[in-house]
């Protein structure tokens, strides 16, 4: 088992250096100046010289990339130009802020999202199954900016039931999970982000479990005279491995924020800040976020290798 | 019905007023302003996020030495004095501006505001070998130095401003420059991370919390120097919400009381929820700028031809009747709008104009942008520009961008772009150089300045250099009027509406006076409980 981890890690290392190399190329192949934010529209060619000098900026690529990887070796990924505060500190504290999202909406996505498709996946053809697989197609379906936007209207400006933006009344500094006053801002946005993880779950729960209700030893076990209680509760383990793999790229998804959501919502996580980055083309922020959350990526893919390799040994033998 | 239903249904209601009670919890004397920019604007100087860093945190946390006279709303506005009480130029060298700066004032960290700390702040914008040197704050304050040489410190209240050119309009320019303190400064080391923390200026608010990318709070310094700029609402809360739908929302569910621009589709839902919409004129243009170096637009009998197909009145109404139409550089209402050609919308001219032209289809394309600072409602706007002049015999392509490569291709110039025909970026023009001059003049071709399609005239250039030397207001107001006047005969923009710098605010606002400027003046503003 150890070794097996070792590999995976091994394998984690060049995707994470191909990762910083296509996220540091990325931004530099958009069009736009990386000194926007700083820059009032009629800068002149001087003006953007001396500054871009002064951020160093005038250096050839390459050697942009070799300082930023030094840099990032010893975690610094710089400042962001636009605040000037240190890119880290953006990243950490968004990544907070969208992690906050995401330990209400895996949950919710799971348990609903997995429910619905082991029933559908028990009863395939009937109109529980029908409906499920409607519900699921609905949720996977609808743009969940315009939900955000139908759930606004509807409990926060029609009815002012919940809020319609922000993280707590006076910022995420002052956001207490356990007081009411600030964890009604989670609701609309938990609600909106889970509503895709539900769908996409509860449509591959169902495949899952459908294809192993087919499978051979579930003949068997009911010719041992198992009880279909019994039945289903090995069917629904063996399907396993396969949700839990689509689960950890929805967990990476979620983790990584919404941008359409965290901006309809203000909410201040990842997806906001990467908005942010691009708008104004905040190019420090914007290779920080984007290695970091690829890296979160990474990283959940090779906790979900391990866990799927715990639950069935035949992967780790692979 | 059961006892259990009916606990049931009890629980439900105490939790549904509970929920309504939190729901519509409102502070009082907090005034809440929801911005159109996409992040809180730096706390270090001259703000970035175009000119609303300016109006939002730039003139309520500092001065400049001159300030725009916001208290006035039926006229057009004029700088006033700010940290200078007077200025004039110097006799015997025309260019030398004397500035003669206000004594008493004191910063917010208590040090006494001298004729040292306008030194210091020049170097702090301006000078790339000094300590205090901000790169990016160089950026944002440059822009308005364009012809500042040096400062000389004359006595402890008076500072004299060199420059390179003859310049009667350096007082406007130095409105947009506000200044810092340089206790605050050494006492955080220069590390400007810091200093954006703990913000110290002259201006009519205090800093007093900031969470980063979420909201900048002030309060009212009780000890600003003019005792009738002093705020009169309890805080000032300022939160970025660059989407238009949020903004509304966010006005309609209270949790803010003010918001910036709303979108013209939602102006009927707002007054129906009985929100005020406050809108006035004020010098900002939605128009083209034009290549005058390649293609259909070097002439002048097409441009016109371009200006006479635009019907502004179904732009206006496309916006919901907020805008005004445009005929000039500047709206009618500045002093030097004076009699200008105004192409109303005439289709049959226009083919005429063409014809004789010789330009049938005239094949032009638009740099435009997706959004961006003042840029109004850009798709939409620009499909309807289209629809009117290819109507009278022009075929024209829009190259639609973002608005940073917009601001590229601008800054640029029409030299890296020859194959763009015009430019949408819309302007705010409240000064008469940024308003006229910096379209025109031949020294401004960009990349040097922002004379994007490097239109030259020799008669154009001998009248911006007599404006600026020219230092008697009276005579460079006739000065201004004929040159805008000749702008609009040589139509050397399609000009398109004049924003009316649309904001909601909620009924509980009070006192709110909307100067014909892009900037406001939030001190008289009070928030009813």
């Amino acid at each position: 088992m150890i070794f097996y981890i070792l590999r995976r890690i091994l394998y984690a290392i060049p995707i994470a250096l191909g990762v910083s190399v296509v996220c540091f190329s990325l931004v530099y192949i958009a069009p736009g100046d990386p000194l926007q934010t700083v820059m009032p529209p009629d800068a002149t060619a001087e003006t953007i010289e001396i500054v871009k000098h002064a951020y160093g900026f005038d250096k050839p690529i390459p050697i942009q990339y070799v300082i930023w990887l030094g840099h990032l070796l010893t975690g610094d990924l710089g400042m962001s130009i636009a605040t000037r505060r240190p890119v880290i500190l953006e990243v950490t504290d968004a990544l907070a802020n969208t992690s906050l999202l995401a330990l209400f909406a895996v949950p919710l996505s799971f348990i609903i999202g997995y429910t619905m498709g082991a029933v559908a996946g028990c009863f395939p053809g009937r109109w529980l199954d029908r409906l499920v697989t409607g519900t699921a197609v609905v949720g996977v379906s609808l743009p969940n900016y315009w939900l955000g936007i139908v759930l606004v209207v509807f409990f926060a400006v029609e009815y002012s039931l919940l809020p319609a933006t922000g993280m707590g009344p006076s910022g995420s500094t002052n956001f207490h999970i356990f007081e009411w006053s600030s964890a009604r801002y989670l609701v609309l946005p938990v609600f909106t982000l889970a509503m895709i993880p539900i769908g996409i779950l509860a449509r591959t729960t169902r495949a899952a479990v459908a294809e192993v209700r087919n499978q051979d030893f579930v003949q068997t076990l009911r010719a041992k005279g198992l009880s279909e209680f019994a039945v289903i509760r090995h069917v629904l383990k063996n399907s396993l491995p396969q949700v839990m793999a689509v689960m950890g790229l929805q967990f990476g998804y979620l983790l990584g924020g919404s941008i359409l959501v965290e901006t309809v919502f203000t909410w201040p996580g990842s997806g906001f800040l990467l908005s942010k980055a691009i708008i104004n083309r905040d190019v420090p922020v914007l290779q920080g976020t984007i290695l970091t959350l690829s890296l979160v990526f990474v990283a959940t893919n090779l906790v979900v290798d391990l866990l799927q390799s715990l639950v069935d040994p035949r992967i780790r033998r692979a | 019905m059961s006892g259990k239903l009916f606990r049931l249904l009890s629980i439900a209601a105490w939790v549904a007023a509970m929920l309504c009670l939190t729901g519509g919890a409102r502070a009082s004397g907090v005034l809440t302003v929801a911005m159109t920019a996409g992040d809180i604007p730096v706390t270090t100087g001259t703000p970035d996020q175009g000119a609303e860093g300016l109006r939002f945190v730039g003139y309520n946390l500092y001065d400049a030495l001159t300030l725009w006279n916001l208290q006035l709303g039926d006229k057009p506005t004029d700088i006033k004095p700010g940290l200078a009480t007077s200025w004039h130029i110097d006799p015997n060298d025309h260019k030398r501006w004397i500035f003669e700066l206000r004594h008493g004032v004191k910063w917010h960290d208590g040090c006494d505001f001298t004729a040292d700390d306008v030194l210091w702040n020049m170097k702090y914008s301006a000078d790339d070998k000094a300590p205090e040197f901000n790169p990016a704050q160089f950026a944002q304050a440059r822009a308005y130095l364009g012809t500042y040489q040096s400062v000389e410190k004359v006595d402890d209240y008076t500072v004299a401003i060199n420059t390179k050119v003859p310049d009667s309009l350096l007082p406007y320019e130095f409105a947009q420059v506000v200044m810092i303190s340089p206790c605050r400064a050494k006492e955080v080391k220069y590390d400007w991370t810091q200093y954006a923390l703990h913000p110290s200026g002259t201006g009519p608010y205090k800093f007093d919390k900031f969470v980063a990318h979420q909201r900048l709070e002030l309060v009212p310094n009780t000890d600003y120097w003019d005792k009738n700029r002093v705020p009169k609402q309890d805080r000032l809360v300022l939160i970025p919400m660059p989407e238009a739908s949020t903004r509304t929302a966010a006005l309609l569910s209270g949790e803010v009381n003010w918001i910036e621009a709303p979108s013209p589709d939602a102006i009927d839902r707002l007054k129906s929820a009985g929100m005020q919409i406050v809108t006035r004129i004020y010098p900002h243009n939605w128009s083209y700028q034009l290549n005058f170096i390649k293609g259909p637009f070097t002439d002048k009998r097409v441009r016109q031809a371009a200006n006479y197909a635009l019907n502004r009145g179904e732009v206006k109404e496309l916006l919901n009747g907020l805008a005004l139409e445009e005929y000039g550089t500047v709206p009618p209402t500045l002093p030097y709008y004076g009699h200008p050609i105004e192409y109303k919308y005439d289709p049959d001219k226009a083919k005429a104009l063409l014809k004789e032209a010789g330009c049938m289809p005239c094949k032009v394309t638009f740099a435009i942008s997706t959004s961006g600072s003042g840029q109004m409602q850009p798709l939409p706007m620009n499909e309807l520009v289209k629809s009117q002049m290819d109507a009278v015999g022009f075929e024209v392509t829009l190259d639609t961008m973002d608005w940073n490569a917009l601001l590229q291709v601008t800054r640029e110039g029409v030299d890296a772009h020859p194959e763009i025909n015009g430019i949408n970026v819309s302007r705010g023009s409240q000064d008469p150089f940024n308003a006229l001059i910096r379209h025109v003049w031949t020294p401004l071709w960009a990349p040097k300045g922002a004379n994007w399609g490097h239109y030259s005239n020799p008669e154009v250039d001998r009248l911006v250099v007599d404006i600026l030397s020219e230092f008697d207001s009276e005579k460079r107001l006739d000065l201004l009027t004929k040159l805008h006047e000749k702008m609009n005969e040589e139509a050397v923009m399609i000009f398109v509406v004049h924003d009316v710098n649309p904001r909601a605010l909620a009924p509980s606002v009070h006192g709110f006076v909307q100067a014909q400027n892009w900037y406001q003046d939030l001190t008289p503003v009070s928030v009813s409980p």
